[in-house]
């Protein structure tokens, strides 16, 4: 399993988002991409799932090329994303909501009890809530619920995107604690976070994002330490 | 809130339906259907409609409002697209009603799969380059779809132009029971055996995949997609069904109305029947009944005010609008689907 992205360039409309980006996760990390508002972040991560076209460049998973493949098939191949701003669906209960993540499974009443489970022992909250209504969570809950549902659909690669939006400081530790665990399990994950401190320190390598173009890729943890990058992205006082 | 509990009749009948065993829900079931059958029967009564026909009022408007406002329903109310030029294929089925009836030696019954046939072909061709459009891009297209289909049929020869196709046969008979203008209950019976059948069918829908793949749709695209469902084949099915149902109440308006010209498919009856279905409750069946049958309803009903009636008539749909928002019986709400912003980079 490599997921690759090769030279790739976005447009929305005649404005160039994505200016020439080249990523290659490994099977098992945990890579990130960081970088302020604006940098490409999360529509990278959105072509990767599909929901972006390419304008060109290439992505390659598994030695495949998809970069034509649509978003509903790449879900099959094993790439699954939580989407931005947690994208539940807000009038599907909590149970409906992951369930919908095995729509597209083909043995989907085998897995579901199985992996309801495994759900519900990661995030044993979602289990308190099965039958409250997505929109009624709160923020650090509808995040759950957003890996959860993309878990359910057994990926081989997980995307993450900005999971530590909008959440307090101990549900963001929360969350990220959870990222590890889950890839402790062999998901590989590409997480987009604006977090940087938070990130680095759980990932293993990092690309670092500007106005669409990658200025460095190192390991996290030489990151954490490069001055240039604390300056930038962590602050001095960089809380932990 | 106080309001809400009173007028809570949709929590009411989902009670009395859930707490109801098999057999009970049978009786419950029937009885509402003879209730309905009877309606035509009912004409001496306070129901009576001034000047125009009771039976065929029910007829028309009221049963093909009510056929057409569930067939809208499955694609406003369901997968959530706004459709403005839905009278386009109740006009494909009248017209297919008309030149098919009255060139080919066919019954209103061999038509009919016909009429459905090229309203869901025209829901393909309209959908598969447009329901990639979203919200007020997908109304603006529909909007102009309705009017394109309008205006070609009131500038072709082969659809006589604006004189309109006259000379529809009638509906052959189905054994005793006849099909007469002057007499139009079996046209009313006809029309509540369609509707029970377009009933059945979004019930069954509703429960399997595709309900579900709408309902994910309709809350969150994106994510609908990022769960694996083929956005644009759902929506493109629930489309091509909802233009099924306009066909099917096109091929019978045809033959009950035995004359059809373009200016009876105008913007106004695309307006009117998504009226319906707003007025009653977007995406809940019953709401989008009772809607489409006050809607139909009422401006015959109040037809001895002359006038006036178009008046009374908005003032109904405001003060209805301003206490109901949701719709006379809205649909179950846990929270309302939020309208996602645009992209960030």
């Amino acid at each position: 399993m490599r997921l690759e992205i090769k030279d790739l360039h976005v447009h929305y409309g005649k404005i160039e988002a994505i200016k020439g980006i080249s990523v290659v996760v490994d099977e098992g990390e945990i890579v990130t991409l960081i970088g302020a508002n604006g940098a490409g972040k999360t529509t990278t991560l959105k072509t990767v799932s599909g929901l972006r076209k390419v304008t060109s460049g290439s992505i390659i998973f598994n030695g495949q090329d998809i970069t034509n493949v649509p978003a509903h098939e790449r879900v099959d191949l094993g790439i699954s994303q939580a989407p931005e701003g947690r994208g539940i669906f807000p009038g599907m209960t909590v149970l409906e909501n992951l369930e919908m993540g095995k729509f597209h499974r083909k043995n989907r009443k085998a897995e579901m009890s199985d992996d309801l489970d495994k759900v519900y022992t990661l995030f044993p909250r979602l289990k308190e809530r099965a039958s409250q209504a997505g929109g009624t969570l709160s923020g650090g809950e509808q995040q759950m619920l957003a890996i959860g549902r993309a878990l359910m659909s057994r990926p081989k690669v997980l995307l993450l995107d900005e999971p530590s939006m909008g959440l307090a400081p101990q549900m963001i530790a929360n969350i990220f604690r959870i990222i590890t665990e889950i890839n402790k399990t062999g998901v590989t994950i590409l997480l987009v976070e604006q977090n940087a401190q938070q990130a680095l320190q759980r990932a293993h390598r990092a690309y670092i994002l500007e106005t669409g173009n990658v200025v460095k890729e190192a390991k996290a943890s030489e990151l954490l330490n490069d001055p240039a990058v604390r300056e930038a992205y962590l602050g001095t006082g960089a809380h932990s | 809130m106080k309001i809400r509990n009173y007028w809570n009749l949709r929590d009411w009948g989902a009670s009395v339906w859930e707490s109801a065993n098999r057999p009970k829900r049978v009786a419950i079931a029937l009885t509402s259907i003879i209730l309905v059958a009877l309606l035509p029967f009912a004409g001496a009564s306070f129901l009576a409609t001034p000047i125009a026909a009771y039976d065929a009022v029910l007829v028309y408007p009221v049963g093909i409002f009510v056929l057409m406002a569930l067939g809208l329903n499955i694609v406003v109310g369901k997968s959530g697209m706004l459709d403005l030029g839905y009278v386009a294929f109740f006009a494909i089925g009248a017209y297919t009603m008309a030149i098919m009836g009255t060139t080919t030696g066919l019954n209103t019954w061999e038509i009919m799969p016909f009429g459905i046939a090229f309203a869901m072909i025209a829901g393909v061709i309209l959908g598969l380059p447009t329901l990639r459009l979203r919200g007020d891009y997908l109304a603006i297209v529909t909007l102009g779809f309705g009017e394109i289909v309008r205006l070609v049929v009131l500038n072709s020869s082969w659809s006589k132009g604006p004189n309109g196709i006259a000379n529809i046969p009638m509906p052959p008979d189905i054994g005793p029971l006849k099909f007469k203008l002057d007499d139009q209950k079996v046209f009313f019976w006809v029309v509540v055996i369609m509707i029970l059948l377009t009933i059945w069918m979004i019930r069954r829908l509703s429960v399997r995949r595709p309900g579900r793949a709408w309902e994910a749709i309709r809350q969150d695209e994106d994510a609908a997609e990022l769960m694996g469902i083929a956005t644009l084949k759902y929506k493109i099915w629930s489309f091509t069904l909802g233009a099924a149902v306009g066909g099917a109440a096109g091929v019978l308006y045809g033959s009950k109305n035995l004359f059809i010209a373009p200016e009876m498919f105008t913007l106004n009856v695309s307006i009117l029947i998504l009226a319906c279905v707003v007025f009653g409750g977007i995406g809940n069946i019953w709401g989008v009944i009772v809607g489409a049958t006050i809607l139909g309803y009422l401006p015959d009903r109040i037809r001895f005010i002359s006038d006036a009636r178009l008046l009374v008539f908005g003032i109904v749909l405001v003060v209805v609008m301003n206490f109901r928002p949701d719709g006379l019986l809205p649909r179950k709400k846990r929270e309302k689907a939020i309208v996602k912003k645009g992209a960030n980079a």
